[in-house]
């Protein structure tokens, strides 16, 4: 017997429904199951008191400093060479087999994932160039993991400028540079600010990557040649060796909050770039 | 004024859009520098296709952890690609725009949760449920698929949602005016036109699972053998790399380095895969 198209159709969208409830479902439990044991841990005292006792007990202020130095530094590196690229691919030239291997390699880099990272950064800058685990080989290694993304929303960002503003710059006499560093870059800034916080979002989360090149240092980094924890490996640590569960919590809590605060504003920006757009 | 004269400054411009494939080939060059005179002096098929893997012994066989990454990636696949695709259907074809606007942004933001927080999770949540109801340590292949199912589901949701929000609307049209009811269209007609972009999305999240991995080494409880269930412990090539690497030195972390070198191979098939399944569709446009 045939089923009725109606009936299918209701089918269909109790099933698809009931699939998309349970995404969101189990997501949203994910961050409130970790919030809601992690809060009551987090304080100013956590927030700015040394670890004491490997993590046992104290706070994890190093740890809140080296998730944000680690992620400036890569982005620092990151930002010129991303949006250099994506000026020059936009701007600078048309489509032609040089492009095409360039997108290729960004897309390549993309995919690569994080431990593969974090071997080329302990062989590469680590060890060959002698920077030791620190905060400086952390960063450069971050800096070429979250270099694809910077590249492609700056590429998208610029080419959303209307060509218009680049003519009225040019017909003043304007010279090309002088036209991308006064009219185009200023305009897709929101959405080139978007890559960089993603960027950053990226980079709080990362472990893998991370702990093979600034190491797991708990004391507070000096300079950027000392090694240093991240959150993250941090968090990591306290959960694997079950040095604490209520600071690991803690740490997880602050960590949730902190990449979530960096994505949010990231889509804010997006949101505000695209609204202006259409407007 | 200007300090550099126009060709300069596209000189330099185009010496700086080479960095990120300058990047990759380093990265591919060290890698392989590494790893590549451990694979010669093994040989590939000992490596590959040995089952023992006890660096202490010199017995460097990678075929459990081989294994193991299949299974995990594949049961992440079972557990995340009909649910992303589900979401990402409904998310376009049935529900109003203005709740789209909200839900398909929180998903978004919620593909940043750190993966070693998805670890955490399996942890202390998933593995004590296995553990419970069907036994074994918990911390398994089957905790392992769940967390990484999990975790590549904003990826696969938000890729196919693109993909299906791509199909012009007046394919759907066309079908209405024949008479279909709304899952007609989207069977018949919408998922047709989107099927290559779903597949590259599933692909890629395939490729975050394989090479996901402090997550997994939380949850799959990393023991060097071949899995011959769901519910045993198994150690992907991942967790391989990262759980040695602190430690290895000589032969050993060459090996670990040739376990990379494996991943990466792995990696970029997939990537590949999915770029062609892309590329197959802006053809058609």
């Amino acid at each position: 017997m045939r089923i009725p198209p109606r009936i299918t159709q209701v089918g269909a969208v109790a099933v698809l429904g009931a699939a998309t409830a349970l995404t969101l479902g189990i997501l949203v439990f994910i961050v409130v199951f970790v919030l809601q044991k992690g809060i009551p841990v987090v304080g100013w005292r956590f927030l700015l008191d040394n670890p004491d006792d490997m993590g046992k007990a104290g706070g994890i202020f190093p740890t809140v400093v080296a998730s944000i130095v680690l992620p400036l530094l890569a982005v620092l590196v990151a930002l010129p060479l991303g949006v250099g690229t994506a000026v020059y691919l936009t701007e600078y030239t048309r489509e032609t087999k040089g492009t095409r291997f360039i997108r290729f390699g960004t897309d390549c880099l993309a995919g690569i994932p994080s431990i593969i990272f974090g071997l080329f950064g302990f062989i590469f800058f680590v060890t060959i160039l002698r920077m030791g685990w620190s905060l400086l080989s952390g960063g450069l290694t971050l800096a070429l993991m979250i270099l694809p993304t910077i590249i492609r929303t700056s590429e998208e960002a610029i080419k959303a400028v209307p060509q218009a503003y680049r003519e009225v710059s040019l017909s003043l006499g304007a010279t090309r540079w002088r036209t991308i560093v006064k009219v185009v870059l200023p305009n897709a800034l929101p959405g080139i600010l978007t890559g960089v916080m993603l960027g950053i979002g990226r980079s709080i989360g990362e472990t893998a990557a991370v702990i093979f090149t600034a190491g797991s240092s708990l004391r507070m980094p000096g300079t950027v040649f000392d090694s240093a924890r991240t959150m993250s490996v941090h968090f990591y640590i306290l959960a694997r060796e079950g040095i604490s569960t209520e600071n690991a919590y803690g740490t997880a809590a602050v960590l949730i909050l902190s990449v979530l605060l960096v994505n949010a504003v990231a889509y804010w920006l997006m949101h505000r770039f695209m609204a202006r757009k259409h407007a | 004024m200007q300090v550099f004269g126009e060709n300069t400054v596209r000189r330099i411009l185009m010496g700086i859009a080479f960095s990120a494939l300058f990047g990759l080939l380093l990265i591919a060059l060290f890698i392989v520098k590494e790893g590549f005179p451990f694979l010669v002096k093994v040989g590939l098929r000992d490596f590959l296709l040995s089952s023992t893997w006890d660096p202490q012994a010199g017995r460097y066989g990678i075929y459990p952890m081989v294994v193991a990454s299949l299974w995990v990636t594949l049961g992440a696949m079972v557990v995340g690609a009909p649910l992303g695709i589900a979401g990402a259907i409904f998310l376009t074809e049935f529900m109003p725009k203005p709740v789209m606007r909200v839900v398909k942004p929180t998903i978004e933001l919620l593909a940043g949760i750190p993966s070693v927080v998805y670890g955490f999770i399996g942890v202390m949540v998933v593995a004590p449920i296995i553990r419970g109801h069907w036994g074994g340590p918990g911390l398994s292949v089957l905790g392992g698929s769940v967390i990484l199912g999990v975790m590549v589901l904003p990826t696969i949701m938000s890729i196919s949602t693109d993909v299906i929000a791509a199909v012009p609307q007046s394919f759907r049209e066309g079908s209405f005016a024949l008479g279909a009811t709304r899952w007609q269209t989207v069977r018949m007609v919408v998922l047709k036109a989107a099927r290559s972009g779903i597949v590259a999305s599933v692909i890629l999240g395939m490729g975050r699972a394989v090479g996901e991995t402090m997550a997994v080494i939380m949850v799959t409880g990393n023991a060097a053998k071949v899995p011959h269930s769901m519910l045993d412990s198994v150690r992907t090539l991942t967790a391989n790399i990262a759980l040695e690497m602190g430690y290895a030195t000589g032969l050993h972390r060459q090996a670990l380095f040739a376990t990379g070198i494996v991943l990466f191979v792995f990696i970029m098939i997939l990537n590949t895969i999915a770029g062609a399944a892309i590329k197959q569709k802006a053809r058609r446009r």
